[in-house]
């Protein structure tokens, strides 16, 4: 008999299967992309102008338009969606569909996580990438230099952003929860976290409120990762961003993992 | 070990209702065993616990020689289950589904390939691999499920409802399809079951009611355990099914019982005796039917009831399969 409490064979075909999915829903792919590119010309175009904090927006920036400011908060909402809609899919699938299987398999806690937490970055980063296509009209250079910089930033926002959407959908019983939780939860951190508009420095709620949201560090990676220029090492901030980014990433996987382990044998 | 599914003792309760209220059963190695029962009667709630998906409250259960609750894990290993929901991706392939369920169970390469080949074949699906699942009927995707069930060679494959949403083609090809993986590969199945028809094709049927075990035995069995044939009687509002039964308990000393509102009799001699009580109660009697025994004779006679729904268990299915029937 095969040895029991599987990981990475069965993750790796989660992984697939979620990566096959998507490719063959061409409305999911238009829906996670088009939905944050509207926003972003349009709250960007609208909004850009009256925008109150040009210095904020010059130094975070060096093209300085608010465009180019919104466009990295963009990319980690085109992932929060990605990852939204590739993890949503666990709360039918559970009840009715290919994951039934998956639980009376005898697997390691781990593997459903793994799987589902490969597959959901794996569809965020491929997501983003496409759309960093039109960072040059934002008047933002990618180069080799920022791609190398932007990749592993993108990596961890996406295992991030998967992460808090199967923490989400997993004790879930219906999708309509996940989007109430969405609207209050998962909305409000990603406008907290300087993707809209630059977060306050020193004091206030404003300002704690962008210091402990995981997701402004992110939003700081990425926006780091465009301000790179060769030669001069990384740029401030990134680091940083990476690393909690990652740490907190982490946390959302161990405590996935142990949902997983106890929701199994639950009723 | 002649046994490859041990049930004793099981209880499982949901609030105050007692879905599994301490059931028994032994299912023998390479046995076709109907688990038969209305809904909400607790097969339900059997089938999740064989299945490592729930936890009884007490009593244990085996599946393959290993416990289900200490060892989850070993029995996983050897148990294959198809649930009444599907559980295949109907955006892949027959093949891609083959290949990802065997995946979860470790399989991969050459082995994961000789092993899709021998499970398609078995169930006639070998040329039927491309096509997606989304668009195959529902009888070809309950057989494309039990090939992935069958990747792992389960000693005991487990079957909740398989013949939910199919047409009666269907359900013979499905019965067809079990009865040839016992009989070429001696794969134990257990199946659960509110169709009679389908509990009348099993060896051995086993009729859950009110989270009890009512029955058990072949269809055979049970049914001539009934003595004879039986005869249901409609009877007039004057009289009253109840006292039409006691007055023909006092002339004939034959045993009558009410249920739901008909007077219920089981005889060897059904025929005559339905001669000789038309003859007897001409008013009192609206309507005369007699029947071989069915199962649902045998459910009727040892629970007193109509086999129609009960509520002991949560409704485990999904918002839009709440009615089966």
């Amino acid at each position: 008999m095969k040895p029991t409490r599987l990981l990475w064979t069965p993750a790796i075909a989660f992984w697939w299967r979620d990566v096959i999915r998507f490719l063959r829903q061409r409305n999911r792919i238009i829906g996670a992309l088009a939905t944050p590119l509207v926003f972003w010309l349009l709250v960007g175009s609208g909004f850009g102008p009256s925008f109150r904090n040009p210095g904020a927006i010059a130094s975070a920036t060096a093209a300085g338009s608010y465009l180019a400011y919104f466009f990295p908060g963009t990319l980690v909402l085109i992932m929060l969606f990605t990852a939204i809609f590739s993890t949503i899919s666990v709360i039918e699938d559970r009840r009715e569909g290919f994951l039934q299987g998956a639980l009376v398999a005898p697997l390691s806690p781990a593997a459903i996580p793994l799987g589902k937490f490969l597959g959901g970055t794996t569809l965020a980063v491929l997501q983003a990438a496409l759309f960093c296509v039109l960072a040059p009209l934002a008047g933002l250079p990618i180069g080799w230099h920022q791609a190398a910089l932007l990749l592993p930033a993108l990596i961890v926002v996406g295992f991030a952003m998967t992460g808090m959407g199967f923490l989400v959908a997993w004790p879930m019983d219906s999708t309509q929860g996940f989007h109430a939780i969405m609207n209050i939860f998962l909305m409000p951190l990603w406008m907290m976290s300087g993707a809209l508009f630059p977060m306050p420095v020193g004091t206030g709620w404003l300002y704690w409120a962008g210091a402990l949201n995981p997701v402004s560090y992110g939003v700081t990676a990425i926006r780091s990762a465009f301000a790179a220029t060769t030669g001069a090492g990384l740029p401030s901030g990134y680091l940083t961003g990476i690393v909690v980014t990652a740490l907190f990433a982490s946390v959302m996987f161990a405590i996935s993992v142990s949902l997983v382990a106890k929701r199994s044998r639950r009723n | 070990m002649i046994h490859a599914i041990v049930v004793s003792e099981l209880v499982k309760a949901f609030g105050e209702r007692r879905a599994l209220d301490g059931i028994s059963l032994e299912v023998r190695r390479g046995e076709l065993f109907c688990l038969l029962g209305p809904n909400g009667g607790g097969k339900s709630t059997l089938f999740r616990i064989l299945a490592t998906l729930s936890l009884p409250d007490s009593g244990t259960a085996e599946i393959a020689g290993h416990d289900v609750v200490a060892s989850a894990a070993e029995v996983r290993a050897r148990l294959g289950v198809v649930f009444q929901s599907p559980s295949l991706d109907g955006k892949l392939t027959i093949l891609e589904n083959l290949r990802c369920g065997g995946a979860l169970y470790g399989l991969t390469g050459a082995e994961l390939e000789s092993r899709i080949a021998e499970a398609t074949k078995a169930l006639n699906l070998t040329d039927r691999l491309h096509d997606m699942v989304e668009t195959l009927s529902g009888g070809l995707q309950r057989r494309a499920e039990i090939a992935k069930c069958l990747l792992i060679r389960p000693e005991v494959l487990l079957l909740d409802e398989p013949s939910t949403g199919l047409d009666p083609g269907a359900r013979l090809d499905l019965w067809a399809a079990l009865e040839n993986l016992r009989s070429q590969h001696g794969v134990t199945a257990l199946c659960t079951t509110h169709l009679m028809e389908e509990a009348a094709r099993a060896d051995r049927v086993g009729i859950v009611s009110a989270g009890k075990l009512v029955a058990l035995g072949t269809p055979q069995e049970l049914t001539s355990a009934i003595g004879g044939d039986v005869i249901s009687l409609g009877v007039s509002k004057e009289t009253g099914a109840d006292q039409l039964a006691k007055l023909i308990m006092s002339k004939t000393g034959i045993p009558a019982t009410v249920v739901e509102g008909e007077v219920r009799i089981e005889h060897v001699e059904a025929y005559s005796l339905a001669a000789r009580l038309a003859g007897e109660f001409p008013k009192e009697i609206t309507s005369l039917r007699i029947s071989r025994p069915t199962l649902e004779d045998v459910f009727i006679a040892r629970t007193g009831r109509l086999f129609a729904d009960e509520d002991l268990e949560p409704d485990m299915s999904a918002p839009a399969k709440k009615k089966k029937h």
